[in-house]
């Protein structure tokens, strides 16, 4: 196959972006969901959020659920945990609430390092409306001075995946302390990355001059930073929609950029903040062309695999537009199905305008139809959950695991490579394998 | 409520989702929020299924909730009938289904669907996953078998048996099934049907023409084989083979049943374990004291081959599945410690502690348990991992299980030969105590391994029992310790202090030592 696009590829495509009306509707279906629920998460931010413990109020799937979705047998000192509710709890024989504090008053013995303690709302927990906002309240004057006691649902009939997070960082908005309105604008940056990439991405800035930056979340979730109308916030992550909105409620205002994958996604995400902070523009290519260099050779690596190939993205994280569009544009790859669980419009304004209109929006899911869809479409790589990889392997189509998107650094310049290497790996083992 | 970090077991709609993998032609509906799609993963990436689990789950939302989560039911029931077109379907409620109680049963019923429905009643707040696999395969034998079978009279053809319990996600039930084939070959028996693993809705139907059954592992096949046994009057088989003398017992039942003789199976030269436990080599395996934990089944099998067939000395038993608890208990009393019934790992932790083995044979999580106290381990019982799925072939059961048995549980161990050698150069620079034996990396302490932040992190702790609370030995005693095999030393200095202590002497010198390392001679 030419490694060039076909002719009504991307090139093309980006001259009618200014037409968004001729992309074909969303489509958008309803059918059996194959996703993980927000407790996920957990796994993530338990690591990035040094001094919180994360205590699920659930049932034993939920607690299965963490222990398989991590393939964790154990960490040293996990700081999250399930309190599984029991036949008692539900009969009524023990009040819910009771048993909590008891829970809870055993838990915070045995961890005195805990700061804040994240009581995470579950399906069952919700259906049985056991009210952990009150209980957070109530354990919060309870343990006052030395632990914050917080509250947000991370349950499958309301959050989808990465949405835990969403619900997570939305509950600590509320916590922010007020900064000094009439003061300097701040930049806040929103969403969780692992510590290699913050300490990058607050270099960066820090080279460009913008001085007062704070991260949410921040690694201790007790240094929280301020928030109000002297705030500009930059979203990290595409899926923060709940955190968004509590921070416009307290003023903040939102810079709105593509979201820093590959080199492209990265220059444009620090240009925006570099703009509304009046950096000077030779100053801020100065700063950046050194490292978008380095992105840029480090995915010309893998170009060369991916150019011209198909891509189809399963819903999974809300991830699914920016990375297409990241694919799309630095490594030259076709989307063909860009499945996403939610597609928040606004946020993803300007990724959108950049994927080729032959690319099929999908929204919300069908697992068997959208199956269905690969078998017809024949994608060169399929990014999908764990459950659906190996048996579209055995298919016959080559796979990569959305969940390593999640946990793996991507952000920024200098994990443009990885990033692009995560997608090239999957062809090159076939390529390379002879058994 | 139950504070829980990690669990044995997941819940029974799992067990469920066990049966329904291992089986053909068999759909499950399950009434369950998407999260719980997770329990795909534990068939794709663990057993590295090339297959979906047949299951189909409702997904249903907040928004769903008190107006048409019924309907939705009703219609993912009739998606999937026409999509996979099932020879039956199990329908089922998972935990937060069960408290939205819309009665899967009654709504499938009502549906007239177009192949025979099973009706799935899995407590989830009050049981567990093996409980889970039970029920459902009994309900499905229940439902499905066809009583009025007559079976055929034996004069002029082979016996016919049943083996059930194996399942997707068992621990070496693949590897278990071909041991046992072989050993009923060798009988002349014939296998009329392995279920749940590879049987359809439609294979269950003729279950009743069996002559007998055997429960190969009674934690999932010995509900139905209960029902069975009444409804039919089929007589089981429930030794379960694992270890030389369980096998050679197991084939003696199979025969006597089958009226066939055993004298050719039993004479089997490929097992091994016998003749490698009595050569010489094996004589330091004498007296090892070992920790056992699993499921009932597979720890008291452990128990037995620890004890009779490599003269351990089993030093701590139990299980985390309460419902065969009685069978642990049985057992403890026979190697005269007190069993460990619970499913809670920090429990195991702290009873591995106190009683200080010199080996553990458990699940994964005492594999990491004792990794962590720099104890050899090997694995014996699910829960599985990925590592419980290997390439090549291992089975538990039938001869060549014990030799595999053999091998996994004497590898951890320091060779025999390799000790002595250890003993008598432990002053040679090459064989400093950071070395250790070379097979013997993964769990030795000293090795400061990578601290990456990996998945499934066998993050190596700090050495639960201080290393150093030298204040009271005595500069020389210390210098005599260091003397000690490295691999022995942890438990001298432990033995030493408790004598100590128990005796109440202050200080720790030379006397002191060897007068503890006399108490404690065996
Ligand atoms: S979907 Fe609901 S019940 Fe299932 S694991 Fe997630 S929170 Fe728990
Ligand atoms: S090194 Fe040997 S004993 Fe230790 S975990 Fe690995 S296999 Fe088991």
């Amino acid at each position: 196959m030419n490694a060039l696009p076909p002719s009504s590829g991307c090139a093309s495509e980006l001259a009618l972006k200014e037409r968004p009306s001729e992309r074909a509707p969303v489509l958008r279906e309803r059918g059996q969901r194959e996703v993980f629920c927000g407790l996920t998460g957990i796994i993530w931010l338990h690591r990035k959020m040094q001094d919180a413990f994360f205590l699920v109020v659930g049932s034993r799937t939920c607690a299965h659920l963490l222990q398989s979705a991590a393939g964790v047998m154990i960490f040293a000192e996990p700081r999250f945990a399930t309190a599984i509710m029991e036949e008692r709890d539900l009969a009524g024989m023990v009040d819910a609430q009771e048993e909590l504090d008891r829970v809870v008053g055993k838990l915070l013995q045995r961890r005195p390092d805990i700061n804040t303690l994240f009581l995470v709302g579950s399906c069952p927990s919700e259906v049985i409306k056991l009210d952990l906002a009150k209980a957070a309240e109530r354990l919060g004057a309870k343990h006052a001075g030395d632990v914050r006691i917080l509250n947000y649902s991370g349950s499958g009939i309301e959050t989808t995946f990465t949405q835990g997070e969403d619900a997570c960082l939305a509950s600590l908005v509320p916590e922010m302390p007020a900064g000094d309105s009439d003061g300097a604008k701040e930049l806040l940056i929103v969403g969780s990355l692992p510590d290699i990439v913050e300490d990058q991405f607050l270099r960066l800035f820090k080279q460009l001059g913008i001085e007062r930056v704070g991260m949410l979340p921040a690694r201790n979730a007790c240094d929280l930073p301020a928030v109000g109308p002297q705030t500009r916030y930059l979203l990290a992550q595409p899926f923060l929609s709940d955190t968004a909105m509590a921070l416009e409620n307290r003023g903040a205002q939102r810079l709105d950029a593509l979201f820093p994958f590959g080199a492209e996604g990265t220059t444009a995400w620090l240009r925006a903040a570099a703009t509304e902070f009046g950096i000077d523009e030779m100053h801020f290519n100065s700063v950046v062309a050194g490292p978008r260099k380095r992105a840029k050779r480090a995915i010309e690596h893998s170009r060369e695999m991916l150019g011209g190939k198909r891509i189809s993205f399963l819903p999974d994280s809300q991830l699914e537009v920016p990375l297409a569009r990241f694919l799309t544009q630095e490594l030259g790859m076709e989307p063909v199905e860009i499945g996403t669980p939610y597609l928040h419009r606004t946020h993803l304004a300007r990724e959108l305008e950049l994927l080729p209109e032959t690319a099929r929006l999908s929204e919300g899911q069908h697992v068997d139809k959208q199956l269905d869809r690969v078998r017809e479409d024949r994608p060169d790589l399929t990014v999908c959950g764990l459950g659906l990889a190996n048996p579209l392997e055995a298919e016959g189509f080559a796979t990569k695991w959305a969940i390593e998107l999640v946990f793996s650094p991507i952000h920024g310049f200098e994990q443009a490579g990885d990033l692009a290497e995560l997608f090239a790996r999957p062809l090159r083992r076939r390529d390379v394998l002879r058994v | 409520m139950q504070l829980s970090v990690w669990t044995y077991e997941g819940p029974p709609h799992v067990g469920a989702m066990r049966v329904a993998t291992a089986m053909e032609g068999m759909h499950y509906l399950l009434h369950a929020p998407q999260g719980d799609t997770y329990a795909d993963l534990l068939f794709t990436m663990i057993e590295r299924r090339g297959k979906r689990p047949p299951v189909t789950y409702t997904t249903f939302e907040a928004r769903d909730l008190g107006k048409d989560t019924a309907q939705l039911f009703q219609d993912a029931a009739r998606d999937a009938a026409e999509r996979f077109q099932p020879q039956a379907m199990m329908v089922g409620a998972s935990c937060t289904a069960e408290l939205i109680q819309d009665d899967p049963a009654g709504l499938s019923e009502a549906m007239d669907l177009p192949c025979p429905v099973i009706p799935l009643e899995l407590p989830s707040y009050q049981r567990k996953e093996n409980w889970g696999a039970a029920e459902s395969f009994y309900q499905i034998v229940r439902v499905l078998a066809d009583r009025n079978i007559e079976r055929a009279p034996r004069e002029g053809r082979r016996p016919l048996v049943n083996i059930l319990g194996p399942t997707a996600l068992g621990f070496r039930h693949r590897d278990d099934l071909v041991e046992i084939r072989k050993i009923l070959d060798e009988l002349g028996v014939d296998v009329h049907l392995v279920a749940p693993l590879g049987a359809s809705p439609q294979d269950i139907t003729h279950i009743g023409a069996a002559d007998f059954n055997i429960v190969l592992y009674p934690e999932i096949g010995d509900e139905a084989a209960r029902w069975l046994e009444r409804e039919f009057k089929q007589p089981a088989i429930r030794t379960v083979p694992i270890g030389v003398s369980a096998t050679r017992t197991f084939i003696e039942e199979v025969a006597e049943l089958a009226e066939v003789d055993p004298t050719s199976a039993l004479g089997d030269n490929s097992s091994r374990m016998p003749w490698w436990s009595r050569s010489v080599d094996s004589n330091y395996l004498t007296g090892k004291r070992v920790f056992i934990f699993g499921d009932a089944t597979h720890a008291v099998a452990a128990a037995r081959i620890a004890h009779e067939e490599l003269g351990f000395e089993v030093c701590g038993l139990g299980c985390y599945n309460r419902e065969f608890a009685r069978d642990v208990r049985a057992a403890a009393r026979e190697y005269g410690v007190e069993p460990l019934i619970t499913d809670d790992h920090m429990e195991v932790e702290d009873a591995i502690i106190a009683a200080q083995p010199e080996m553990v044979l458990g699940t994964q999580m005492e594999r990491h348990i004792a990794k962590r106290l720099g104890m050899p381990c090997a694995v014996i019982s699910a829960p599985v991992h990925v590592q419980d799925f290997p390439a090549r072939h291992s089975p538990q059961m039938g001869f060549e299980g014990a030799n595999v048995i053999f091998d996994t549980w004497v590898h951890p161990l320091v060779m025999g030969l390799e000790e002595h050698l250890l003993t008598m150069f432990r002053d040679d620079f090459e064989f400093s105590d950071e070395n250790g034996p070379s097979h013997h990396a993964a769990h030795a302490p000293k090795m400061s391994q990578a601290r990456a932040p990996t998945i499934d992190a066998d993050v190596p702790e700090e050495p639960v029992v201080p290393a150093d609370s030298g204040s009271i030995w005595t500069a020389e005693a210390e210098r005599e310790l260091k003397k000690i095999p490295f691999f022995v030393r942890g438990k001298a200095r432990r033995n030493t202090e408790t004598f100590a202590s128990d005796h109440g002497r202050a200080e720790i010198d030379l006397d002191t030592l060897y007068d503890a390392k006399a108490h404690y001679a065996r």
